[in-house]
């Protein structure tokens, strides 16, 4: 499929950049890294590649429809979403902008997640977790209070010096 | 497939919210959880195996995925129940994702709600381990561990060997939620058996109970290449390393007989899907 360059292709690419995630609305798709691709085919037909979070995601298609609804919207009337599964979404993908969004609504950004080829799935039984930094305060005296939050993204911690609970986006 | 009638509910509501700022509740009926996924089966790969294998591994998760959201309301402390939950919400979007992939594969076009409301407990493969009542919490999260111990060795053997690339995905995806699973019921296993003596003796009774399910674990024939013998060493030894941090003897026992992956079944399957399947059963035509 040939596709375009220039200032349709930056339109479209900008227009479905600036969806914002429905779990973390302080983030765009693309903030999030789920935003995979968005290309103009020579016709003016844009396909838009989004991967999902998690299996479970029950948020992937309102964020389908969002960002086929705001193309439309800004004058591109047929949109195609494609799903990508591979290779799976990893908080990596957060971009800087994105961690320093999180960081200033309260909620500490993801640690660099583990690298894995294959082989077996290590378990560590030690409880020494890397140490979390308070958003609010910014100390390291703080305790997961729970591995899962509100969503599957998030683990709930409290911070010994301000006191103050705060979540924590899982590294995956 | 572009653009399918199921997407249109969405639009219009993200069309009238154009702001993004719009919320609705979700449910099923009018979703195709591998919507824009290239969906062809590769050439040389059995398809109709291939869907029997990922019907089974779904029914493994939607059950265990029931049998976790039981705990609504009735966990220990608020941040157990969510958590569990969570996990629950992960297997159900990989049983999502695996009974559509087997609707493809065999050619029926079957989606997941007819692979999950429309059939009885005789077509069930799901381990036997998976429909077990919930039992104690010591019980429900010994039975978490041998479970996404299980799943995890078998999911990094198919992320990396899987000759459906879908499959594939699927399980590379899992892989990370399960590390997550796994982390969770073994830190709780060590908690409880190296708790009270209380929760020392139920971790104890949980471990015995359900030592004679963990035979069909490592029974059968292969699942997408992966022969189930070949996960005996790795999940045994992770279930022996948690066992040894917390205090506890993984007994030995006579595995039951038969399998659930056979299509045997304990009576407690189908009161489990009598409950699962009740409110798609009396709306059949019914969307949410
Ligand atoms: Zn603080």
């Amino acid at each position: 499929m040939a596709t375009v360059t220039g200032p349709d292709a930056a339109l479209a690419r900008r227009v479905a950049a600036e969806v914002p995630d429905p779990e973390l609305p302080m983030l765009t798709l693309a903030d999030l890294g789920v935003l995979r691709g968005v290309e103009v085919a020579a016709d003016g037909a844009v396909t838009a590649t989004l991967t999902p979070t998690y299996s479970g995601c029950p948020a992937m298609a309102e964020m389908r429809a969002a960002v086929a609804a705001r193309l439309r919207a800004a004058g591109f009337p047929r949109v195609t979403i494609r799903t990508a599964l591979e290779p799976a979404w990893t908080t990596d993908w957060i971009t800087a902008e994105g961690r320093r969004k999180l960081a200033e609504h309260g909620i500490a950004p993801p640690h660099p997640a583990p690298r894995r080829t294959s082989g077996p799935v290590p378990l560590e039984l030690s409880g020494v977790r890397r140490a979390v930094r308070c958003p609010h305060c910014g100390s390291a005296e703080t305790r997961e209070t729970s591995r899962f939050g509100a969503t599957s993204c998030k683990s709930l911690w409290r911070c010994g010096s301000c006191r103050e609970p705060f979540e924590y986006v899982k590294e995956i | 497939m572009a653009d399918t009638d199921d997407d249109h509910i969405y639009l219009s509501l993200a069309e009238e919210h154009g702001d993004g700022d719009a919320r609705w509740a979700f449910g099923t009926g009018f979703e195709d959880p591998l919507h824009g996924v290239e969906t062809a089966v590769p050439a040389g790969v059995d398809a109709v195996r291939l869907a029997a294998d990922c019907a089974a591994l779904a029914d493994d998760a939607l059950v265990g995925a029931q049998r976790l959201a039981e705990w609504c309301t009735r966990a220990p402390e608020l941040e157990e129940e969510v958590a569990l939950a969570n996990i629950g919400l992960d297997l159900l979007g990989q049983a999502r994702l695996l009974y559509t992939r087997a609707g493809q594969a065999d050619g029926s076009g079957r989606g997941e709600d007819a692979f999950a409301y429309f059939r009885d407990a005789d077509a069930f493969r799901s381990l036997r381990l998976a429909e077990l009542p919930n039992g104690d919490f010591a019980f429900s999260v010994v039975r978490l561990l041998w479970l996404s111990s299980w799943r995890l060795a078998l999911f990094t053997r198919l992320a990396h060997g899987a000759p459906d690339p879908v499959l594939a995905a699927v399980a590379e995806k899992g892989v990370k939620e399960l590390t997550y699973h796994r982390q969770y019921a073994a830190d709780w296993v060590v908690r409880l058996g190296d708790g009270t003596e209380e929760s020392h003796r139920r971790t104890v009774a949980a471990l015995a109970g359900i030592a004679p399910y963990t035979g069909e674990l490592f029974t059968g024939a292969p699942v997408c290449g992966v022969a189930p013998a070949d996960l005996r060493d790795e999940v045994t030894g992770v279930v022996r390393q948690v066992c040894a941090a917390a205090g506890l003897e993984l007994p030995e026992a006579e595995p039951l007989p038969g399998s659930g992956r056979d299509g045997d079944r304990t009576d407690h399957l189908a009161p489990l899907l009598a409950e699962l399947q009740s409110v798609a059963r009396a709306h059949p035509e019914g969307v949410w």
